[in-house]
Formats: C-alpha cells, structure tokens, sequence
C-alpha cells in the first residue's frame, strides 16, 4: 500500500492509502455504497455500474469497486446525479428480467437485486422485454440450478469458479444483448468439468443459479440457520444448516466459517439429505435369539424392534458377561472418527473404566 | 502418527491449511488426492498457485487433478515412496541444499541416515521408482530451493507395509530442508474423516488415553484411575486389525462398534465377515443399517451430526463447535447418551466396582459437561472450553489453559521429543507384488462424490446420480489391449475375492494399474480385493497396492 493520503467523501474528510478503491476506504470509514457484482471475496471488474459515485473533476460517473482514490480527491456518493443512474441501471437490469419473484427460491432473502430494486424504488418497466429468452433450468447437473433469464452478467459465478474453486467451468460468451454466461465451450456444467461445489451458486446475487436440491422447499423467513461444522472429510469446514419445520432444507455457506469461509465441497453443500433417509434406524432392535433366550443362530436370526430399556439391557448384560466370563481383554471397543470428540472420550472410558480394557480403536487406519 | 511421534514426539498435522496455502513457496504432495479427499484445501491450493506461484510437485502413480496445478509430476511405482524420498534427499545433499543449521541446532541421528541415503543415488532410485533421473534432480531443485516447503500426504502414504516408514523419510526430508517449525512448511498429513484427529486425541487407541498419555507409563494410568475410580489395565489393547480377526482364536468375544463399519472398510472383506460371524456378540450403534449389520446382533439408532451438540477437531488440530440443527429422528438418541445409559447399566451389577473419584459417573445432562472433564483430563484440551467455544472461539491444540489462543504451528524452536531423530530408512517392497497369475496392481481411494464406507452418500440422491456405482480406472493401453471399448465391464480378481465393475478407461492410473473404491457394497467393494498385509508399527493394512488379474466380463 502506498502513502498516506485525505479524500472527501459526502463531505467527511477520511484518510486513505493511496492505492485503495473508493469503496474501500468508503468501507472502513463506514459509508455504504450499494454494490452488485463485487464481492470482497473476489476480483472487482467494475461492471455492473451499481456501486458508481461522482469523483470532482472526473466527467463520468465512476465504479467505485475499482477507482482508486488520489490525494484531495472529493467524491459525492449519493449525489442526485449518482442515485439517477443507479435507478436507470437497475431499470436496464430489470427489463429483461422475468416477473416471477412470486415464486422465485432467491427472492425471499438471498436477491440483491430486489434488495436494490427495494432500496431504489424501481419496478419493472412497462417497455421491457417480454418472455423467456432461455430454458430454464437448463443444466442437468443435479444440484446448481440454471436459470439465465435471471442472469444479469454481473460474472460473480465466473470469478467464483476460477478464483475460489479453481476450476473455470463458466465463461462469458457472445456480444451485446446475446452476452450470456456458458459453462466451458457452451457444453452441461459436468462436461465442462464441473466439481458441483456450488460455489457459484452461493456468489450468485440473483435467482439465475440456485441450489436445486431446496427449490421451492422454503422462503428464508420460514427456516432457522445453524452454523455447524461438516461431517465429511478432515478439513473442518464449517457452514449453516438450514432448519424448516424440523427438517434440514439446505446448506448454506457462512461467511464467518473460520478454515473455509464460502467455499464448501458438493458433499459439504449437496450431501445432506441422507439426515433424512428413509432407511435411518429410528428404533432399537435385537435379534429374536436374544428375546427368547435361546442360542444364537449362524445367521444371527430375524431382528425384533424393541424399546430403549430392552435392548440396553440386553447389551449391557451381554458386554458385562463377556467381561466377567472371559476377562476384560474378551470385549472389543470399536469408536468412531464420525462421532464428536465428547463420544469419543467416553469411549475410551467406557473401554478402561467400566470394561476395563484397552482394547479400543477406530478407523484411523482404514 | 506412529511415524512422526518417533521422529519429533508428536503425531499431528504440524502446520494449518492457510498457513500451506498463504506461505509455502514449494509445496510435495505425495499419496493425496487432495482435491478429492479434502476438497476444499484442494482448491485452496490451486488458488495459491493461480494468485502467487506455489511451485507444486506431485508425487502418485496416478495423474490426479493436482497434476494440472503442478510444475512437476513424479509418476513413481506403487509402494516405491522411500525410495523415492530417499532420492531426493541424495541429490539435495551432493547439491548441498541441506539445512546444515537447523541439522545441527535441532536433530540427531544425522550420520546414520546420511549413511543409508548416499545408497540411494539418482541411478538406483530411478532404477526402483521408474521416475527418470532427470526428474529427480528438477524435483529435488524445486522443493529445496523454493522455500519455505510443505510436504502434505494422506493414505497413499501409510497404507503400506512400510507406512509408518514412509512418514518417517517424509519427516527426515523435511528436517533436512529445515522446514520444521516454520510457516509455510512442516509435515502435514490430512486426516481422511471429520474427527480422525479427535478420536485419536481423545483417546480412542489401544496405547492411549487421551491426549496421547501412554497406558503403560505407570504415573499416567494411576491419574486416570485416581480420576474414574477403577483399576486398568497397563496392556496395550488391540487394533482394529487385530481385533476382528482375535475372534476367531475367542480372545474377542463381544464387540461394541460405533458409527463404524468394517464391512466396507476393513481389507480382506471375506476373512473379515468369517471373523465378525465368529464372535459371540456384536454391539452396533449407527445411523443407517449398515452392511456390518448384518453381523450384529443389536442394533442402536444413534443421530447425524445435525442432531447433536459437541466438538469436532479437523486435521489442523482445530477444535469447533458441531451444533445441534434438529431433534433426534424416530427414537433416536444422541450418542453420548447411550454410551452413558449404556456404561450405567453395565456397572449396575457384576465383577467390577468403581469407586469414589472425581470423574466416575456418567449422568451427563449436556455434551458441555463431558467436553469439561475432557478439559480436565486432557492437557491439549484444557483451555478449549465450551464457554470459549460458544462465544465463537476456535483452536488448534495444544490450549494448555483458558488464557492461550492455541497453536497453528508445532514444533517452534523445538520438538515435542528435544531434538528432531533422523531416522534411516531403506526400501522395502510391497507385500505382494504383481506376478505372472496376477499381473497388475490394484490401488483403492475414494472419490469426489463419496465418503468411505458410503453409508452416507449412496444415501444422498444427487451423489448418486453423477456417481452411482463402482468403476475401474484402466489406462487406455491396457484398455486396448483387453480390447475394450468401454462398455463392458470388468471383474477384477485378487488372491482374496473378485469384484465386477464398470471400466473407466482413462489415463489417471499409469498402464499395469487399476484402481478402485470401497464406497459400493457387495460384489462392487474392492476390498473384497485388498491385502490385509499390515505396517508391523501402526497396523494399517496394504490398501494402495496388491496384485490382481482383471478380466472381461
């Protein structure tokens, strides 16, 4: 960063670094310039117009997500002139933009468009195009949804895949009104090589890619956020499950996340639907040798479903008769690298305090 | 972990993931697919080598996506690692690239490896590795001229016969370069499963309690009797690996498993079913009626990770909150709860009485009040408490007291052990190798869309429908060769068992390679395949290499 420098922004003298945006320094000195395709997380461009201020002595309005500040540099940032022009951008956007937000997944909380649209008053207008221009949901990939009559070219999804996931599954193609985001040489996300990580979908400021997995499933004043560490791989990634009427509906990405930030994986971000598997044990069994009292079958014989006190009691008097019998070195303790740290600590304690064995170990090697 | 606690004292991750991304110059990745195994840290490194030019060498057999980021790609021979390592350090001592301070300040056992590794010159290694010598001397220039250099591995690593070998000639290199203690550097194996590095530090091995505190030291045994009220036992216990198969000789005779499930997992599946239908009584708390069910003769419904509180700790040593989302479903209860219900139940009666102490009991209300006598008893653990961690804290242990902020990075001026051990290490082959009846390799992972056994996600409906079934990587020469035009599928055999799967014909597996998954059942898990040959240290078993014959459907 270079020197130490003063700018005027909305009549507040504010000191900078040379080198800075404007939105920067507006940032840290707590002046809120709208924006739109920036995100902190990812290379401004500048494209949008959205967040445009008026620099003293510049002739155009300027993006402030990219202008850099230059000492005595007086900038107005909600000036008349810049306030018209976000309002006739935002009208551009919105013309060719489907009238659908009565069911669209990202207009009930995530779509900053509407925030914008809200803030700045404007609607549709009467001389915008009509229909759809694209299929939607386009894409077979099972987990992003496409929807580019949505799109408003603001690159978020390219920037997100190239800088954030590395990947470069999505690119700008055509000129003028035919300019539209494609995946590789226009080809379905997996072919170009797509790892589903969603990332895109969670840049996305619109409805134009979304998660399919939570289409329609809820609006965001119906569902509880809970951030939550992942349950797949070692990396720890941590993110908000989303809760509505007892069921999780979505993962959403957390900022906050300490290792990951937005980043998620498709297991992290698209795994969670076996919590509610049909096929998830809800009831205690023990094999039918076991009610009866009679000897074990090779095959172990058919199970029983039965309640908690039964099948506790039944193992509990299993384990301490093997113990008894045969020794405590006769009972084996297998834990588990998917349970909490608390589970397995009492693992361990149950092992050598209540079996009395060191006999414990879990798939670390596997 | 084996492997590193001999050669610094200290078996963990030694650096964090940001701190690799954020600061190495050169970056080894040797036996991970890390954009596949740990996605997220995958793509954190293709963003350190788009945004500043990590320099990064893969060393795997298979071309896996990383190769795409790499400047360089060491395609050596399965189960060839030390030979390789070995090579490389040969050519950085003619070089003179060692670290001749941080060797003398902070090592010992210096001559003896040196000795051992000038047998390993360019000519041999690339004689055992099939890696060209060129490639050696452009890998070794690399990774001890770009520093600060980070080595990160996985299971391609230490499922061998020689696994703990190889991590400790992965240690000896990076005290070599000096890398140890340093952001940007250290030895950093990433742990496959979400809280592999919380089992183990909580004491879910058979040598320790908790904190890695030997069960055979007598001080530390009497503090965890003095602490649960009961006499143990000072014999190290059995690993997995030896527990299964200890109930064919009825050493085992009840077996409690949780959220575990060794059908899928564990080697040799067919001895290990015989082995699991041998043993008197099998306790199964899990989820999802697994495959090992099958064997069990109870059956308890515990919760997802969405329906408990408690704490994970992630490959980095990051201790984080896991918060409950949702109720228990069914009649499902919390884990930690019917371990407790369990645990009182058996002590209710019967040969072994617990005395007064002051962690006996197991009338726990909350996790919280389990994480608290984890702070007590767990020195790493002592200042992670739930009150931090609920006001938004995180750690990577050692926190030593409720005032210290944790420890990104190990090993600063000195090692857990005093100095650093140099240890010399020599080659040894694979327990089988390909031969005349089986004339190729098999090597086993896992991939993007799934996770281990899969008991999870062929459980979840999106995974499925992009990977929905087992297939077999087969480089396109020997494709051609069977005269495969990728429609068939193939059975692949192994002294062991046989498997039938799809073929992927694809250049990722070298010729003379196939590879698998254990995330599919029945006929479609290779580890219907795989040897249950074990490192004679830490007893994981052979996964990445065993000799098959693959055949035509």
């Amino acid at each position: 960063m270079g020197k130490q420098i003063t700018i005027t922004v909305d009549g507040k003298q504010i000191a900078a670094q040379d080198g800075q945006t404007i939105l920067s320094v507006a940032q840290s000195a707590g002046v809120r310039i709208p924006t739109l395709c920036y995100h902190r997380d990812l290379t401004p461009t500048g494209n949008c117009r959205i967040c445009v201020v008026e620099v003293e002595k510049q002739r155009f309005l300027q993006a402030a997500c990219v202008f850099p500040v230059a000492d005595g540099m007086v900038i107005h940032t909600a000036s008349e002139r810049v306030r018209k022009s976000r309002g006739r951008t935002l009208e551009l956007m919105l013309a060719n933009h489907p009238q659908d937000c009565l069911v669209c997944d990202a207009s009930s909380g995530s779509c900053e468009l509407q925030d914008l649209a809200y803030e700045y008053q404007v609607t549709v207008p009467e001389w915008g195009s009509k229909g759809k221009r694209y299929i939607v949901d386009s894409d077979p990939n099972p987990f992003v949804r496409v929807d580019f009559n949505k799109c408003i070219l603001c690159r978020r999804c390219v920037l997100a895949c190239a800088e954030i996931q590395g990947r470069h599954v999505w690119n700008v193609a055509y000129r003028g009104f035919d300019e539209k985001i494609v995946a590789g040489p226009g080809v379905t996300m997996l072919e170009a090589r797509c790892e589903s990580c969603g990332q895109c979908a969670a840049y996305c400021p619109t409805g134009a890619l979304s998660d399919s997995m939570s289409h329609a499933v809820a609006r965001a004043h119906q569902v509880k956020k809970v951030m939550t560490t992942c349950t797949y791989c070692g990396v720890g990634c941590q993110y908000d499950l989303n809760v509505k009427d007892g069921r999780v509906v979505q993962v959403t990405s957390n900022p906050d996340a300490p290792v990951n930030g937005m980043a998620l994986c498709v297991k992290g971000r698209y795994g969670y639907d076996f919590i509610h598997h049909p096929d998830r044990l809800t009831q205690p069994k023990v094999r039918r040798y076991l009610l009866e009292g009679s000897a074990r079958p090779r095959d172990r014989g058919e199970w029983v479903d039965v309640d908690w006190d039964t099948a506790l009691n039944i193992a509990a008097a299993k384990l301490r008769s093997a113990r008894d019998t045969y020794g405590p070195d006769s009972v084996g303790v297998l834990t588990s690298a998917k349970c909490l740290n608390e589970e397995n600590y009492l693992m361990n304690k149950f092992s050598r305090q209540v079996i009395g064995t060191n006999n414990i170990d879990h798939c670390a090697r596997l | 972990m084996a492997g590193l606690a001999t050669a610094f004292g200290s078996g963990a991750m030694s650096n964090s993931m940001a701190d690799v991304a954020n600061y190495a110059a050169s970056l080894l990745v040797i036996g991970s697919n890390t954009t596949e195994q740990h996605p997220v840290f995958g793509s954190m490194i293709r963003r350190a080598v788009r945004t500043r030019g990590l320099k990064v060498v893969v060393a795997d057999p298979r071309r896996i996506d990383l190769v795409e980021v790499s400047v360089l790609h060491l395609r050596h021979q399965p189960g060839t690692d030390i030979a390789l390592i070995n090579g490389l350090m040969n050519i950085i001592l003619e070089k003179g690239w060692e670290d001749q301070e941080f060797i003398a300040d902070r090592t010992e056992g210096f001559d003896a490896f040196k000795a051992v590794v000038l047998k390993y010159t360019p000519e041999v290694v690339s004689e055992i590795t099939g890696v060209p010598i060129e490639m050696l001397y452009q890998a070794a220039e690399i990774l001890a001229c770009n520093k600060p250099m980070a080595v990160i591995w996985a299971m391609g690593i230490t499922q061998h016969t020689t696994g703990v070998r190889n991590v400790m000639d992965l240690a000896n290199l990076q005290m070599l370069l000096g890398n140890m203690g340093v952001a940007g550097g250290g030895v950093n194996p990433l742990r496959g499963q979400n809280n592999v590095q919380g089992a183990c530090d909580m004491g879910g091995l058979p040598n320790v309690y908790p904190a890695y505190q030997a069960v055979t030291i007598d001080a530390v045994r009497e503090r965890f009797e003095a602490a649960w009220g009961a006499p143990m036992s000072p014999k190290v216990g059995l690993t997995v690996t030896e527990m299964i198969p200890a109930a064919l000789e009825d050493k085992i005779r009840a077996l409690y498993i949780l959220g575990e499930d060794p059908v899928m997992s564990d080697p040799d599946v067919n001895h290990l079913k015989h082995c699991l239908e041998m043993c008197d009584f099998v306790l199964l708390q899990d989820i999802f009626p697994t495959e090992t069910a099958q064997y069990a003769d109870v059956l308890l419904p515990g919760v997802s990770f969405a329906e408990k509180t408690g704490t994970f700790t992630n490959t980095e040593r990051r201790i984080q909150l896991v918060r409950k989302a949702i109720d228990p479903i069914g009649q499902a209860r919390e884990d930690w709860r019917i371990i407790s219900e369990l645990a009182q139940r058996v002590l209710a009666e019967g040969k072994r009485q617990i005395g007064e102490a002051p962690y006996a009991g197991w009338d726990y209300a909350h996790s919280s009040e389990i994480l608290a006598e984890v702070n007590a008893l767990t020195p790493s653990y002592a200042g992670a408490t739930w009150e931090r961690l609920e006001r938004g804290e995180t750690f990577q242990w050692p926190v030593p007291n409720s005032g210290h902020g944790g420890t990104p990075i190990l090993h600063i001026g000195k090692f857990a052990r005093g100095k650093g051990l140099f240890a010399p290490i020599e080659d040894a082959p694979p327990a089988e190798m390909p031969d005349a009846e089986y004339p190729m390799f098999l090597n086993t992972g896992r991939v993007l869309y799934h996770y281990h056994g899969g008991a999870m996600t062929r459980r979840a409906k999106g995974l499925m429908e992009i990977y929905g079934q087992t297939r077999i990587e087969i480089n396109p020469e020997d494709a051609q060769k069977m005269g495969l035009d990728g429609k068939q599928r193939l059975r692949v055999i192994s002294r062991r068992g046989q498997i039938e799967a799809e073929a992927w014909i694809t250049d990722r597996v070298p010729p003379g390679m196939v590879f698998g998954n254990f995330h599919f059942p029945a006929d479609q898990n290779v580890n219907l395949l795989t040897n249950r040959a074990l490192d004679p240290t830490a007893k994981i078993p052979e996964y990445k290499v065993c000799a098959v014959r693959v055949e035509v459907v």
